[in-house]
């Protein structure tokens, strides 16, 4: 998880972002950062996320997104 | 036709029941919006302005285009704000614009305190009785050369300046974009700019002379490429004019792979360089579809010149922007104002209906870049310097070389950042990139958003640039910044790329 939170504190640099911040509806990730951070995942957890896994539920907090790369390296 | 509310009317007489706009949560017929902008134009007209700017504050929805063409029909011109603009810039803004009333919806009453103009909500002046004397009386009086609407952009000085647009402008403007895309009865757009933008006026008023739909796609299904597709799909979107940045969303995440635009068949685009490795994703997904390059600023209404994809690019080759739209004319002016016909580079000027009036307010603005045109000392002819150098190609089509601004001179070489940035561009695992010149420490700064080593990259633009025109410095960023038009913000680079890199 403290992984996760530094690659979105560095892309978000000078916003509090704790588990539980609201990414999507809480206006701090917009369409281009979700593509970004998708990509930047894949290359920092060794994972495929595809455009199918790029869905609200996955991306509302950093928790549902921790929650995701778990379940996408149990299926590697 | 001089007034463009007579294509409101028309298409509302052919196509009264037919969805002329829609968002999420309505949808809206010609009559419809034909009426309720009626309703709103009938009570602007207690205010007795005539050619006053009237500023809409609203979401991007259905009803905000009513509110566009109510100003409209009370005889005056409507100002676009976005709703998220912070307050101070609004009221940079209002001092130059010195709106007669704003009009906004009551979800944004709390933005209405910091201005001085009078607001009037949306949801009371729809209510307002229709009165059709009063309207004709106003309509009478107009004629194609008032203004419509002004747009504000953002200005170098950090400034912003308001090109003013008339009817004419824009009915010119949007019959070329009609004719040229076949847009007709049938084209269901799916909006993805802004109503700030200059784009959005090319879909929004073709949609009304050809009696189209247009779709206004929100902007949050861009963080979600699938649900996007599937909006789409549900809404029959068979035609998109879209900036590059929402296509490379798709293009990069290679949604196409996933699944399917099943109405898809034009695509077109503006407002920046299309990255050829991405355009190139799509059109091997989607081979059929009519693909164009739309080249232009706000002050020629929005474009005025245009390419319509006609051949194979190679992931390192630029799109042409190709040639002028018709009933517009370009050509290119050296330093000394003369015309140049071979293959060196020049500014882009325009000439004829597409130009904008002016800068509302701001003399001194309009008169750097609307002069004289120097190749005519006989009458007063007026033609728009747009400040991008381009080029003609082998095949006589324009080639988009930079802004002037961002031409630069190092090392004794006078250097387009746009070569660089397109050569950065081509390589593999590159999403986005920028390349700005630091003229204090007279450096080339490339930054990129991208899973890739800095010596690939160094090697990779070895083999295409000489060694002049090298980066000297390269920061990698998690995240482009990109500013209200979506287009890379490269003054905010400029400044602070230094304390970037955080992407190792």
């Amino acid at each position: 998880m403290d992984q996760l939170l530094e690659v979105l504190r560095d892309m978000k640099p000078g916003t509090l972002i704790d588990e539980n911040s609201q990414l999507i509806e809480g206006g701090i990730l917009d369409s281009l950062d979700v593509m970004n951070l998708s990509v930047e995942l894949n290359d920092e957890f060794d994972i495929e996320i595809t455009p199918l896994d790029i869905l609200p539920e996955n991306f509302a907090t950093p928790t549902t997104i921790y929650n995701m790369i778990k379940k996408l390296q149990e299926e590697d | 036709m001089k007034n463009i509310l007579e294509y409101l009317e028309l298409s509302a007489l052919k196509y009264p029941s037919k969805v002329a706009f829609s968002d999420p949560d309505a949808e809206m017929t010609f009559d419809e919006c034909q009426n309720d902008s009626k309703r709103i134009g009938t009570f602007l007209t207690g205010l007795e302005g005539k050619n006053k700017p009237i500023a809409v504050i609203m979401p991007k929805n259905v009803q905000s285009l009513t509110c566009f063409f109510g100003v409209v029909y009370s005889g005056n011109f409507y100002v676009v704000i976005d709703e998220k603009m912070p307050i101070d810039r609004i009221q940079a803004i209002f001092s130059t614009l010195q709106p007669i009333a704003i009009i906004t919806d009551k979800a944004h009453a709390h933005m209405a305190e910091h201005f001085e103009a009078k607001t009037y909500y949306y949801e009371d002046v729809v209510t307002t009785d229709i009165n059709q004397v009063a309207l004709e009386h106003v309509r009478s009086q107009m004629i194609d050369t008032d203004p419509l609407y002004a747009l504000f952009t953002s200005g170098s000085t950090g400034v912003p300046k308001g090109a003013i647009l008339s009817h004419r402008n824009v009915i010119n403007y949007a019959s070329w974009y009609k004719e040229t895309f076949d847009i007709n009865e049938t084209t269901q757009f799916g909006s993805q700019t802004p109503f700030y933008f200059s784009m959005s006026v090319s879909d929004v008023f073709s949609t009304i002379i050809a009696g189209a739909t247009l779709h206004i796609i929100p902007k949050s299904l861009f963080s979600f490429p699938v649900k996007l597709i599937e909006y789409m799909n549900e809404k029959e979107v068979n035609t998109i004019y879209w900036v590059p940045s929402a296509l490379c969303i798709v293009a990069n995440l290679k949604v196409l792979d996933y699944v399917q635009l099943n109405h898809l068949n034009k695509v077109l685009f503006a407002g920046e360089v299309m990255p050829t490795k991405q355009l190139n994703y799509w059109i091997n997904k989607m081979p059929e579809a009519m693909y164009a390059n739309l080249f232009g600023p706000t002050e020629t209404t929005d474009i005025c010149t245009y390419y319509i994809v006609d051949r194979q690019f190679n992931n390192d080759e630029v799109l042409p922007i190709g040639k002028a739209c018709n009933n517009c004319d370009v050509f290119l002016l050296d330093e000394n104002n003369n015309e140049i016909t071979d293959d060196r580079e020049g500014e882009l000027c325009a000439r004829g209906s597409f130009l904008a009036m002016g800068y509302y307010g701001n003399d001194e603005k309009t008169k750097e870049a609307f002069t004289q045109n120097p190749l005519n000392p006989h009458y007063p002819e007026i033609i728009y310097r747009t400040g991008d150098l381009v080029k003609y190609n082998e095949n006589n089509e324009l080639i988009y070389i930079t802004r002037k601004d961002f031409q630069i001179k190092h090392m004794g070489f006078r250097i387009e950042l746009g070569e660089i940035e397109a050569a950065a561009n081509a390589i593999a695992n590159i999403q986005s990139c920028a390349v700005i010149f630091d003229e204090e420490k007279d450096k080339i700064v490339m930054i990129y958003v991208g899973k890739v080593k800095d010596h690939e990259i160094m090697s990779s633009l070895q083999d295409k640039l000489p060694n002049y025109m090298l980066p000297n410095v390269i920061v990698k960023i998690r995240n482009m910044p990109y500013n209200q038009n979506g287009k890379i913000d490269r003054k905010y680079l400029k400044n602070n790329y230094s304390d970037m890199n955080g992407g190792k």
